[in-house]
């Protein structure tokens, strides 16, 4: 089998894997007694229908792209960084706290706004850091510590919601009082995207491509994500490695986290985290943790998450379909996956 | 059972590793198959054993053609393998590893299964305990498990990868007459080695297999020498002795205690000087690797001063020693040595001191080149390391080492190495002990420990031994020795 042959089966298991997804999709929506086609046309319509529709998915890609950024990280190290969630919220929480206490201080709002995400950067990298320390110096498996770390984070929020940042009165589930317009970040004018935002997700992708296929620190990364003994026998100190790993993720969860309270919602409200953290394992599980596709995917499901806010009006459907096709797209992707991998040792062995 | 492979082909990508290889081992035979590394004996053994199937070629048993798809498929077929490092499972019980692959019933029926080990150990003499945990024991006894489960679970022909690798001369005594026995009963025993002694002791017919075909085949007695150029070609010569070795003592261990649940080993004195080469000789766990390990600061000693170029280094960590110029080199190359799913370029850029923050890859390339020449590995800078074959990834483990080291600690540097490849390692190591490297091995081959070592070490149960001067002791006293006559004496101090 020459390169040029294999390319193609590569292609067309993973066309296959996409088809196989959408098939899936069309199949729940024929069985909920929607039609599909509509379904999706309505769908790319939320999407990109309108510049408004598509400076949603732009606001929704930055946060997406920053976690799947940071998973990129902790995956090389052959970490499994449940704990996302949490350090969104935590990155959320930090750049919340040091807006409420900067709110009157007078500074001006580019330096609050610049303070506000560098405090989000280190909330989400202590919250990894901790998950970190625990696998790392407890011997706790970096899932559960990190699954744990989810649940505490969420109980912080809710706290801080109903107690000592509650509204004016009684606390609300919409959230913190929200700030004032000009501690927002810039935004374009008549849309919530904001160029700010964007060029820090886009930069920080750009940054961890390089981290991880062009530094030193990327290749030892690697060697301990897949050897850890080999790793440290060849002078790699292991624990400071992973403990980098979790931190830089954590950074990158917590950057967007700040993001999300300065530029999106202008206050803290429960689930700040947006499940963002999960869509990101799923984006760089999908794109077999290669980062140069963390971009495109995660566009394209920053994409379906906006697209289908407006099924429920349109046609009654639950705005869960995008949900459906994302976690159909993973499932079909490592199906195919494996099924490529027996195709082609079934090719080699049948060759000769 | 009569065993016949006929034209079997496999080949991996571009290496043809079975090419056309027919073989007719009759019932109750011991067959040897020799052959350098890669030439093709796992590769045909594992089609044998079903995991994984030729690319074409047929396999009869007792004249039958069959199809295995998996292990547990041959096992059904009675073909049964054993490995070169037991596929067991350490941390469970004797009886639960023995009950393992049987499917006789839902519920494990393990009183059945203790009948049965304990019967079947009498009928061999392996006396193993049942509720013992796997990771208690020692790779001869893992090996009489395995033997003894294959017999449990009906196997009419039994395929032992380098046996005798990490087992004693008892065990391994034992592990031959029990051989002779089932051979005896009508099973086929074929055996997997590099060592010509064993293969002229104990098979019936030898079959030699170089470069992915079958080159000659022939029955007891045997020619050494027509054995060893079927198998490579030509004729090859140890390299001869160079002894020889400076004043300056580069390691040096004072009343060194170290400790581990299962051994102690009290008040070590030893001096390793300047281009010195010390083997470790014992039955594995005997407390080799531990003391090694000890030496590279990978195990902290609970007594004693450990020095390194006369620097007090006792209790610092491994990754200053590695500074200070000590390597070790650990024996299981996939699991500690190399990183699987990394490059050969990505393993020389690992190894190699890094400068700057980015990768220079075309340096690093060029440098994989450099070592892939160097050390005539056979695979591409490109190449991942768990493409190579074994003898090729102790190629690529050798020639990763950095030069100028000042100790280098090696376990089994030529475990699994056909006799051409073992020769070069040690070309290699002389060179670099010339340069005033001291190198401190830990090896099972009596041969290769008497004739590189300068001095040997002889560990027994965490006893050792005076440091003997090789060129005075024979094999018949280290195997001695090894198997603990005469060890009686304490270690005391020792130049």
């Amino acid at each position: 089998m020459n390169n040029q042959s294999s390319r193609w089966i590569d292609l067309s298991f993973r066309f296959g894997a996409i088809l196989l997804a959408f098939l899936f999709t069309v199949a729940v929506l024929i069985f909920s007694g929607a039609p599909p086609l509509e379904a999706f046309g309505q769908l790319a319509l939320g999407a990109f229908g309108s510049v408004e529709n598509f400076a949603n998915v732009m606001v929704a890609w930055v946060p997406l792209l920053l976690a799947t950024a940071g998973l990129l990280v902790t995956f090389a190290a052959g970490l499994w960084n449940i704990g996302m969630e949490g350090q969104i919220t935590l990155g959320a929480i930090f750049a919340t706290g040091v807006l409420r206490m900067m709110q009157d201080s007078g500074l001006p709002p580019l330096v609050m706004i610049l303070v506000a995400i560098v405090a989000g950067a280190i909330g989400g990298a202590l919250w990894a850091g901790l998950a970190g320390a625990l696998k790392t110096f407890g011997g706790v498996n970096e899932i559960f510590g990190g699954l744990g770390l989810d649940f505490v984070a969420t109980a912080i929020t809710l706290w801080l919601i109903f107690g000592p940042w509650k509204r004016p009165g009684i606390g609300s589930m919409s959230g913190t009082v929200p700030f004032p317009r000009e501690m927002w970040m810039p935004m374009l004018p008549h849309l919530r995207l904001s160029l700010w935002a964007l060029a820090i997700g886009i930069l920080g992708t750009i940054a961890v491509y390089f981290l991880l296929q062009g530094t030193y620190f990327g290749l030892r990364l690697k060697a301990v994500g897949r050897n850890r003994r080999a790793a440290n026998l060849a002078g790699i100190p292991t624990s400071t490695y992973m403990m980098n790993a979790f931190l830089i993720c954590g950074l990158f969860a917590g950057v967007a986290g700040a993001i999300q309270v300065t530029s999106v919602y202008h206050r803290l409200i429960p689930s700040i985290s947006s499940n963002y953290g999960w869509l990101g394992l799923l984006v760089a599980m999908l794109i077999n943790f290669q980062p140069v596709w963390a971009a495109p995917v995660s566009l394209f499901f920053a994409a379906l998450n906006i697209g289908s806010i407006q099924l429920p009006i349109v046609l009654k459907l639950d705005s869960s379909l995008s949900g459906v096709l994302q976690g159909a797209l993973v499932l079909a992707f490592l199906m195919m996956e494996g099924a490529r991998q027996k195709f082609s040792k079934g090719q080699g062995e049948a060759r000769s | 059972m009569k065993v016949e492979l006929r034209d079997i082909h496999k080949s991996f990508g571009p290496v043809h590793a079975n090419d056309g290889i027919t073989l007719d081992i009759p019932a109750g035979t011991i067959q040897g198959l020799l052959g350098e590394n890669g030439a093709g004996k796992s590769t045909l053994m594992k089609s044998l054993s079903g995991f994984m199937e030729p690319d074409s070629g047929q396999i009869l048993l007792e004249g039958k053609p069959v199809s295995m798809k998996s292990p547990a498929d041959a096992i059904a077929h009675g073909v049964g393998m054993l490995h070169q490092d037991p596929l067991d499972f350490p941390p469970m019980q004797v009886i639960d590893n023995f009950l393992i692959g049987s499917h006789q019933s839902l519920l494990p029926q393990r009183g059945k299964a203790r009948r049965a080990l304990r019967d079947l150990g009498d009928q061999f003499g392996f006396s193993l305990d049942p509720n013992a945990y796997v990771d208690t024991l020692t790779v001869g006894e893992r090996q009489q498990l395995e033997i003894l489960r294959l017999l449990w679970l009906g196997v009419r022909a039994m395929i032992l990868d380098e046996p005798t690798t990490g087992i004693s001369a008892p065990q391994r005594q034992k592990l031959f007459q029990t051989l002779k026995r089932l051979a005896e009963e009508g099973r086929t025993i074929i055996f997997v080695s590099h060592k010509l002694e064993e293969v002229e002791g104990l098979c019936h017919r030898v079959a030699v297999l170089r470069e992915g075909r079958l080159v000659g085949e022939t029955d007891a007695p045997y020619t050494t020498s027509k054995l060893v150029a079927m198998m490579f070609g030509k004729e090859v010569r140890l390299i001869p002795r160079t002894p020889g070795y400076g004043d300056t003592p580069v390691l040096q261990l004072e009343g060194v205690s170290i400790e581990d649940p299962r051994l102690n080993i009290e008040d070590v004195n030893l001096e390793v000087r300047e281009g010195e080469v010390v083997g470790l000789a014992g039955m594995e766990g005997s407390g080799q690797r531990l003391f090694l390990q000890t030496c590279a600061g990978l195990v902290r000693p609970v007594a004693g001063k450990l020095l390194l170029d006369g620097e007090d280094m006792t209790g610092r960590h491994y990754h200053d020693f590695k500074s200070r110029g000590c390597a070790f080199m650990p024996a299981s190359r996939l699991e500690e040595g190399l990183i699987p799913g990394m490059t050969l370029t990505e393993h020389f850029i690992l190894t190699r001191p890094a400068k700057g923050l980015f990768v220079n890859w075309e340096k690093g390339r060029a440098s994989a080149r450099e070592g892939i020449a160097e050390f005539k590995v056979r695979g591409e800078p490109y190449s991942t390391v768990e493409s190579l074959s074994g003898g090729n990834q102790q190629r690529a483990l050798l020639a990763l080492l950095r030069s100028n080291l000042r100790l280098l600690l090696m376990e089994q540097p030529t475990r699994g190495l056909d006799m051409e490849s073992a020769i070069f390692t040690w070309e290699k190591l002389k060179e670099r002990c010339l340069e005033g490297t001291a190198v401190v091995f830990v090896s099972s081959d009596l041969e290769e420990l008497l004739h590189y070592s300068d001095r040997v070490l002889v560990f027994f149960a965490g006893k050792v031994s005076q440091p003997l001067e090789s060129h005075d002791v024979s094999v018949e006293r280290l195997g001695e020795l090894i198997g603990g006559v005469g060890l009686d004496q304490p270690s005391g101090s020792a130049q």
